[in-house]
């Protein structure tokens, strides 16, 4: 058998050196919303003719309006800028069609900062929801906290990581966060207790059968659950890198975040939760046996 | 998938007392389902939310034709008034601001429903003057310029009272009044949020999606014939009957498929195959243990089940709170999000049937030695 139990640092440094980074430009740099969360217009648009980007942005400056005007294809451009009013809206686009030939919006959307920060919270709500349901499932299901408490931590394990990796992502290269972002942000503490629980299970089943140590037990657990682990999670890679490549522009960011939280979810799981149950079942024994010493 | 609108509306109530903003906002809304019908959209959603002080409408219109258009007429403010004349054009001056709120009330003799009219004050002076001329004559009421109804004056009707009888059923009572009270209760209405896809994006995102969804099914057909043989291939067919009830479910749910519910669908898939997996792992398990071949078949259908059971829980957790079947209003309720929690969520319950029911029948009838 592998004693998987016996390289616990080498995983929790292998976390480490993907959430330090992740948290320090988390903190440094930060998320970049989108305009799910600030208010904002999103316009895309197909011109005609042949135009510059810095043409259509001075459409938008002679009606005294901030915008970032990016090309996203073929005549194709992605336009940001503040709320438009729908009388604006109709306005603009006469305006750019004088510089683009004939328009076609291929996506138009426009949000009020009201309810940006109202998203933000309800977003937010849903995360801590969904983490305390999850828990005290665990917590019910495996009659014992530090089951519960351990499938937490590499919850937030998981979540640090994908923050962490999206405010890289932000910082080199402008990825933003939406409203999917946080669905992918769920979705993934889900797959990632959904692991962690399989593993838990036969541990509790080897644990009733045999009277092992504590450290025999998840190795053997980790030796029989691994490979479902890395099966299961590499269908759903396959779907998933299926989507990255062919799905189309829309969904990249959301595809990416499912990846991301797919891979530390399962490494999570089998990496981290186990061997913190390690830890702590060591404390707690080596605590119970000092006071065993004690009364006596 | 076809490109449309989707925009979020809030009802300003200023003007309106606390006790009737709820009325007004379904009158907003039954004045919005009305336009919407005029549009012929097919499958359009008018919904009402609240949160806090907001009043709001969702409208969601796939396929919409020119959301601009659309726009502009689900905006107006409503419009009643009520006609007179041979042809029913006669303007009569009185109009919804002359109608403090209308009601369904029960006849007193024959308990059916009728429509209760209140006017305000000198709506009252102008309705009894023009019921008086109209004795034996139509009264034409007119929401947005178009019929709403035209019962016959009875009699001259003093004192701003008045109830319109007939034949109705109680919900078509009820959807007139919301729509009377939609010019008694104008509440103006503004866009908080207005999202749009032209039919490019969605064509374009349709055809990329099922490219994506193939490639990943063959990926994963690939991949479990590879490593576990011919129980590789019937956990395909399941897959198969997965993928076929899945669709016919989205038959008769009406779902409408965005760009999230799709990435749901496929990754439902990928999903699908873990109870499988689960099995098959346990049925090897439980040779190498030295159980024969029938035994470990059984022992591993069994023995799965727990794990099955407590991780598919976990996700039906999540789904349950995005999708907010309750409406809660401290929750998203943003149709992108409900889109992917609806598909996923149906996702793991067909696919906990077929992963365990369907797989093992399949087994049990094909997989002897």
């Amino acid at each position: 058998m592998i004693n998987f139990m016996k390289y616990k640092l080498i995983y929790f440094l292998i976390s480490l050196s993907v959430i330090g980074p992740g948290v320090f430009f988390l903190l440094t740099s930060g998320l970049k919303p989108s305009i799910d969360f600030t208010g904002g217009t999103l316009w895309e648009i197909r011109g005609e003719k042949e135009v510059e980007s810095g043409t259509l942005k001075e459409v938008f400056a002679a009606q005294d309006l901030a915008a970032e005007v990016q090309s996203s294809g073929e005549k194709q451009f992605l336009i940001k800028t503040v709320p438009l009013e729908e009388s604006q809206h109709v306005l603009l686009a006469e305006k750019l069609a004088e510089k683009a030939g004939e328009i076609e919006e291929i996506r138009y959307e426009t949000l009020g900062p009201r309810l940006g920060a109202e998203l933000l919270r309800k977003a937010l709500l849903a995360v801590v929801l969904a983490t305390a349901v999850i828990l005290l499932y665990v917590a019910y299901r495996f009659k014992n906290l530090a089951y519960g408490a351990a499938a937490i931590l590499a919850m937030l394990h998981d979540t640090l990581v994908l923050l962490g990796v999206f405010a890289i992502l932000g910082f080199l290269f402008g990825v933003e966060v939406d409203t999917l972002f946080v669905t992918a942000v769920l979705t993934t503490l889900s797959f990632s207790v959904h692991d962690t629980i399989v593993v838990f299970d036969r541990i509790r089943e080897i644990h009733r059968k045999t009277e092992l140590s504590y450290e025999v037990v998840a190795n053997q657990a980790t030796e029989e659950t691994l490979v479902r682990s890395l099966n299961n999670s590499l269908t759903i890679i396959f779907m998933l890198v299926a989507l990255l490549i062919l799905g189309g522009e829309s969904l990249r960011t959301f595809t990416g975040a499912l990846l991301v939280g797919t891979v530390t979810g399962t490494f999570s799981s089998t990496f981290n939760a186990v061997p913190l149950l390690a830890v702590w079942e060591k404390f707690s024994r080596q605590r119970s046996l000092r006071g065993i010493l004690r009364l006596r | 998938m076809q490109g449309g609108l989707q925009v979020v509306l809030e009802a300003q109530m200023d003007e309106v007392g606390e006790g009737d903003r709820q009325a007004a906002l379904e009158s907003a809304q039954a004045v919005i389902e009305r336009r919407v019908d005029f549009l012929g959209v097919s499958e359009p959603v008018v919904q009402t939310s609240r949160l806090g002080d907001s009043y709001r409408v969702v409208v969601e219109l796939p396929g919409v034709e020119d959301p601009a258009q659309a726009l502009s007429l689900i905006g107006q403010t409503a419009q009643l008034d009520f006609r007179e004349g041979d042809n029913l054009d006669q303007r009569t001056g009185l109009t919804g601001k002359d109608l403090t709120r209308a009601s369904v009330d029960f006849d007193q003799t024959t308990g059916k429903p009728q429509i209760a009219l209140q006017f305000s004050s000198e709506g009252a002076k102008k309705f009894a003057e023009i019921t008086a001329r109209n004795v034996g004559k139509p009264l034409a009421i007119f929401l947005d310029n178009s019929l709403l109804t035209a019962p016959i004056v009875q009699g001259e009707i003093l004192g701003g009272q008045a109830v319109i009888t007939g034949t109705f059923a109680l919900q078509e009572a009820q959807q007139i009044v919301a729509q009377l009270n939609a010019g008694a209760l104008p509440t103006p209405i503004v866009v908080l949020e207005q999202r749009q896809i032209g039919p490019t994006l969605g064509e374009e995102a349709l055809r990329k999606s099922v490219a994506a969804g193939l490639l990943g099914l063959g990926l994963v057909v690939f991949f479990m014939v590879g490593n576990y043989g011919r129980l590789g291939l019937l956990a395909t067919l399941a897959l198969l009957v997965y993928a076929l009830l899945t669709l016919a479910v989205y038959k008769i749910i009406p779902v409408t498929l965005t760009l999230s519910g799709i990435a749901g669908f496929i990754l439902s898939v990928g999903m699908a195959v873990d109870a499988n997996i689960l099995i098959f792992e346990r049925i090897k398990e439980e040779r190498r243990w030295g159980k024969d071949l029938a035994t470990a078949l059984e022992l591993g259908f069994g023995r799965a089940w727990d794990s099955i059971r407590d991780a598919n829980l976990a996700t039906l957790a999540t789904v349950f709170i995005l999708f907010n079947p309750l409406d809660w209003s401290f929750l998203v309720t943003s149709g992108v999000v409900r889109g992917f929690a609806l598909t996923l969520g149906v996702g793991v319950l067909l696919s906990l049937f077929t992963g365990v029911v369907v797989t093992r029948t399949l087994v049990r009838a094909f997989y002897r030695k």
